[in-house]
């Protein structure tokens, strides 16, 4: 069973010359690799998804010179395979075979929720760059957790105060049969105070939307939300578009963003989305790293890459901080809560359960001079927004 | 029975039992350790029904499904005895075990593959809509199984031999099964159907109990499962999960229990193994997968028998 | 639920159900006359979408896409057969599965290598683009009628071509026993190498069909997969009318359960959790059928070896 240490040295083996040109005794602790986990789906119909967020941290890590703090960085990427149980296996090795000093990554809540206990109870730090359940937002949170992204409520919240403010009064919802998918109607009906005139479940291997679309016809609502993420998103945004409901307003989270607007082109044109981020934020950091992920991957990041990359820039200023020292965890702790890095986003801290405290924008698909698509703010919709559970958290000062 | 198939799980379990001490006793190791022996032990039950009773269910998954979601409600009560989990657990299973069996056993071939199946989706399902223990999302546990107030699975190691233990117990279960009149009745009905009713015997009780036994071993497994992950899912009932599992089986061969016992380590672990090599392990994994079928016929237990 | 709504529901479950048949009739037929489990059949479709997709975008134009889309599938279908099928024909179903699984994950894997993982589209046909008005605000796609015609039109060349013609006799033939026809003098392997590619093309053709209204992805044959076993299971293996009929069931169980059950959940729940185990339930609906099916009729409605 030699099979267990081999990829392990060749891993080793890749690392040695940037370890191998610090030569000073007293700088080898310091000088030592920092190991990251970065946890993605790579394989299966998700996998888009996971390669924006892994994209996302490749660029962040090319642009710090592979250093986090002035220390090497070693990335092992781990993919879950959107199956909780090969991600705890796979997690709990990076932890104890690898060693590694920070988790990173996750797109889906349901593998946070798996590896959220061995990574936390190892004293390890989890990032997360993507999914953001409420469980850990609230009672369940962790001095050991962070999410860089947001609280799922949130964004849909967003919409909903989106088409508060829109005056419509009769909104039909569309999910998925899953708990993101009731997160998502939860979301909405927190901050949208008209009629909802029905709410429609969707098993999430749907692929024929046209009993809905039916629906929606028959109802003539004043506007649809929805929450379709991945390749459901494109097959409801096409059909939306072919069953000439069009005219009826499309208000959406992760339905319409950078990593399906290639499969859903045109028909896409002009429907809404609530997000933190897009790729047509005005600031400096922004405009690099959208200009460089486009260049170095060929594709227009989408919210997975963003967040990503800000959690490179984030943890190499915790390092920093820290003057390289990971074994002191409360000092660690308070220097990623410092957050104290220049965000793609523009204004970015934490909140007290260590979920971002950031302003949401409802946004708009378009099409660029070049012919790519990508969505693009429209206005501010909240500002410097605290998901709602951040009270419930009773945060323990030091770990 | 020769002497090999005896001598050969006997090394297998030796080497299970003495890994930790030659150099696979860090817990990451002990952690896939103890997964591929829980599914060799849910192989070792479908075995039982593959290779003894030639029915072919696609459903086993879910065995493992009831017995780890057994584990998820009494730990949502936080009832966390092993007293109370094992026998919820196992009962739990083999009651589903019964009452989709009595259904599927009426039909044979494909359509049994097809009706275990259906009933394999109806547990994915309804697991999927069970918003209490966090629906799609999964369930955390509260807490591993604890035996008369002792946290003692928390340990690593001595989960590690716990799972050893069920292991080698289900494969002498399977074992003594298949060597009895009760095994000979199902392979025989298996052969022949025409002949064992011409006998007087009616096959339909014998395989309804391989059933039960089977899906009772499976939601051990399940058990176990929860605990070593100390998370719950739906994925766990997916389809494509019964189809590992059978896959083990087949790739292990089908010439008694030794040989889902081997096929289960040896999937678990090159799985293991070739996805920490490359991105796209699933490229080698395939082609692997069918010069196995195509030049080890009697599977890997078939290969090492020779030898 | 009104009378429009009902009708447009039909519709769509007729539509789903032609789109089902298209795969289950080479999965059926496959089946049938070889005793062979083509597990990969799914795999055919996605092939099928990602190659109309690919040729499309080739060629500008959707109708060049999908005619040259239908050889190209058919030479991979064969490209298949002669590479790992054939090499299975002798063997035990349970071979045939592990053999044909292992396809899909490398064939899944290997598009994903080849065109990325992000989901590809292809264009709908400019003649096509419209759509027909059925009720107030909601237009029928006519590329929705077109699929139904065109796989009605192929549902009727197909039972001509098992029916009324030698090729055909020789297929039923095949199903219903395949050692008879071969001591005849029949040359089996070139009948199953034709059955094979012909099936392999009309999975194909469902798949470059409905790649204009899908997403193209990596592993978007599996789960239709499934679904064309539980019709050719409720069919009868082997045989085109039923998989025909059993198409147009899981179609219309499928796409009407799912528009009614949480109507009818709301008679026994409150609003909320109804739409939730409606749901639920309606995904379960097809296998509840299946299972009801077989629990009384073992071999499917229309059993063809006897």
């Amino acid at each position: 069973m030699g099979i267990e240490t081999k990829p392990a040295l060749a891993r080793r083996g890749i690392l040695a010359g940037g370890a191998a040109l610090l030569a000073a005794p007293a700088l080898r602790a310091q000088g030592a690799p920092i190991k990251v986990g970065l946890v993605a789906v790579l394989t299966g119909p998700q996998a888009a998804l996971g390669t924006q967020l892994r994209d996302g941290w490749t660029l962040g890590l090319r642009h710090l010179e592979n250093r986090l703090g002035g220390r090497p960085v070693e990335t092992i990427v781990i993919d879950d395979e959107l199956r909780p149980d090969v991600a705890v296996t796979k997690v709990r090795a990076a932890l104890e075979r690898d060693r590694v000093d920070f988790v990173v990554g996750v797109v889906f809540s349901n593998i946070l929720q798996a590896i959220m206990r061995p990574v936390t109870e190892a004293n390890t730090f989890l990032i997360s760059t993507n999914a953001g359940p409420s469980t850990f937002a609230g009672r369940g949170c962790n001095p050991f957790f962070f999410a860089t992204s947001y609280n799922n409520d949130q964004v849909h919240s967003v919409m909903g105060q989106a088409a508060q403010d829109a005056g419509y009064r009769r909104v039909f919802l569309l999910t998925p049969n899953y708990q993101a998918g009731r997160d998502a109607m939860a979301g909405f009906k927190s901050r949208f105070q008209g009629q909802v005139v029905d709410e429609v479940y969707v098993p999430l291997t749907h692929v024929d939307f046209s009993a809905e679309l039916a629906r929606i016809a028959a109802l003539r609502p004043d506007a649809v939300f929805t929450f379709m993420p991945g390749g459901l998103g494109v097959n409801l945004v096409r059909q939306y578009r072919q069953a000439g409901l069009q005219n009826i307003p499309f208000l959406s989270t992760f339905t319409v963003d950078e990593a399906t607007l290639p499969a859903q082109g045109e028909a896409a044109l002009g429907f809404f989305s609530g997000a933190n981020w897009a790729p047509n934020m005005e600031n400096e950091q922004n405009r690099r790293f959208v200009r460089d992920m486009e260049a170095q991957f060929n594709y227009v990041p989408a919210t997975y890459a963003a967040q990503s990359y800000d959690t490179a820039m984030l943890l190499d200023s915790a390092v920093r901080r820290v003057g390289g020292n990971l074994a002191d965890k409360n000092a660690l702790r308070q220097a990623i809560a410092a957050a104290d890095f220049r965000s793609v986003r523009g204004a970015f801290r934490f909140g007290a359960n260590q979920y971002p405290v950031q302003d949401f924008w409802l946004c708009q698909v378009v099409r660029r001079p070049d012919g790519r698509f990508q969505t693009q703010t429209v206005r501010r919709v909240l500002e410097a927004n605290v998901d709602p559970w951040a009270g419930e958290c009773r945060m323990p000062g030091r770990v | 029975m020769t002497w090999r198939d005896a001598a050969l799980p006997a090394g297998v379990f030796a080497a299970l039992a003495l890994a930790p001490f030659l150099g696979f006793g860090q817990s990451h190791s002990l952690t896939l350790l103890a997964r591929a022996m829980i599914f060799a032990m849910a192989a070792i039950s479908l075995m039982l029904l593959v290779g003894g009773a030639g029915l072919v269910s696609l459903g086993h998954a879910a065995m493992m499904g009831v017995g780890a979601y057994a584990v998820v409600v009494l730990d949502h009560a936080r009832i966390t005895e092993a007293w109370a989990v094992l026998p919820a657990g196992v009962g739990a299973t083999a009651l589903f075990a019964l009452a989709t069996g009595a259904i599927a056993i009426r039909t044979s071939g494909v359509h049994f593959i097809m009706i275990t199946l259906a009933f394999g989706q109806m547990a994915f399902f309804t697991a999927s809509s069970l918003a209490l223990f966090g629906g799609d999302d999964g369930y955390t546990l509260y807490g591993r199984t604890e035996i008369f107030g002792a946290r003692l699975l928390e340990d690593r190691l001595a989960f590690h031999f716990a799972c050893l233990f069920c292991l080698v117990a289900a494969w002498a279960l399977v074992r003594a099964l298949l060597a009895s009149r009760f095994g000979r009745v199902l392979r025989a009905a298996r052969e022949n159907e025409t002949r064992v009713r011409a006998l007087g015997l009616e096959p339909y009780p014998y395989r309804l109990a391989a059933y039960v036994i089977a899906g009772a071993i499976g939601g051990l497994a399940g058990v176990l499962l929860a605990n070593a992950t100390e998370f719950v899912a739906p994925a766990y009932l997916a389809w494509q999960r019964s189809g590992d599992l059978l896959f083990m089986v087949i790739l292990g061969g089908l010439a008694g229990p030794h040989g889902a016992l081997l096929g289960a380590l040896a999937f678990v672990l090159v799985e293991e193994w070739l996805a920490t090599l490359t991105e796209h392990w699933r490229l080698i994994f395939g082609p692997l997968l069918i010069l196995c079928v195509l030049f080890l016929r009697g599977g890997i237990a078939g290969l090492l028998g020779r030898g | 639920m009104t009378a429009t709504l009902l009708l447009v529901q039909v519709l769509n479950g007729l539509q789903f159900g032609i789109l089902l048949f298209l795969v289950a009739a080479g999965l059926t037929l496959v089946f049938g006359v070889m005793d062979f489990i083509n597990l990969a059949h799914g795999v055919q479709y996605m092939i099928g979408a990602y190659l109309g997709a690919t040729l499309a975008a080739l060629t500008g134009s959707f109708w060049f896409g999908l005619l040259l889309a239908l050889p190209a599938a058919l030479v991979f279908g064969l490209l298949l057969e002669v590479l790992v099928f054939r090499h299975f024909y002798e063997r035990d179903h349970l071979s045939q599965v592990l053999a044909t699984f292992g396809v899909i994950l490398v064939l899944n894997q290997g598009v994903k290598a080849v065109f990325g993982a992000a989901p590809m589209q292809m264009p709908l046909p400019e003649a096509l683009s419209g759509g027909v008005r059925i009720m107030e605000g909601l237009l029928y796609p006519s590329y929705r009628l077109a699929i139904l015609a065109a796989g009605l039109v192929t549902a009727g060349l197909l039972w001509f071509l098992v029916e009324r013609t030698k090729l055909g006799m020789l297929v039923r033939a095949g199903a219903s026993n395949a050692p008879m026809l071969s001591a005849l003098g029949v040359d089996v392997r070139r009948l199953f190498m034709m059955v094979f590619g012909f099936g392999a093309m009309l999975a194909g053709f469902a798949g470059a069909m409905a790649a204009p209204i899908l997403s193209v992805e990596p592993g978007m044959g599996d789960n239709l997969l499934i679904l064309a076993f539980v019709v050719i299971v409720i069919g009868g293996i082997g045989s085109i009318r039923g998989a025909f009929l059993a198409a147009l069931i899981v179609g219309l169980v499928e796409t009407i359960g799912r528009s009614m059950m949480p109507d009818l959940m709301r008679l026994f729940l409150d609003p909320s959790a109804a739409r939730q185990t409606g749901a639920a339930l309606a995904s379960m609906l097809i296998y509840i059928v299946m299972a009801a099916i077989l629990a009384f009729r073992p071999a499917g409605l229309f059993p063809v070896r006897t």
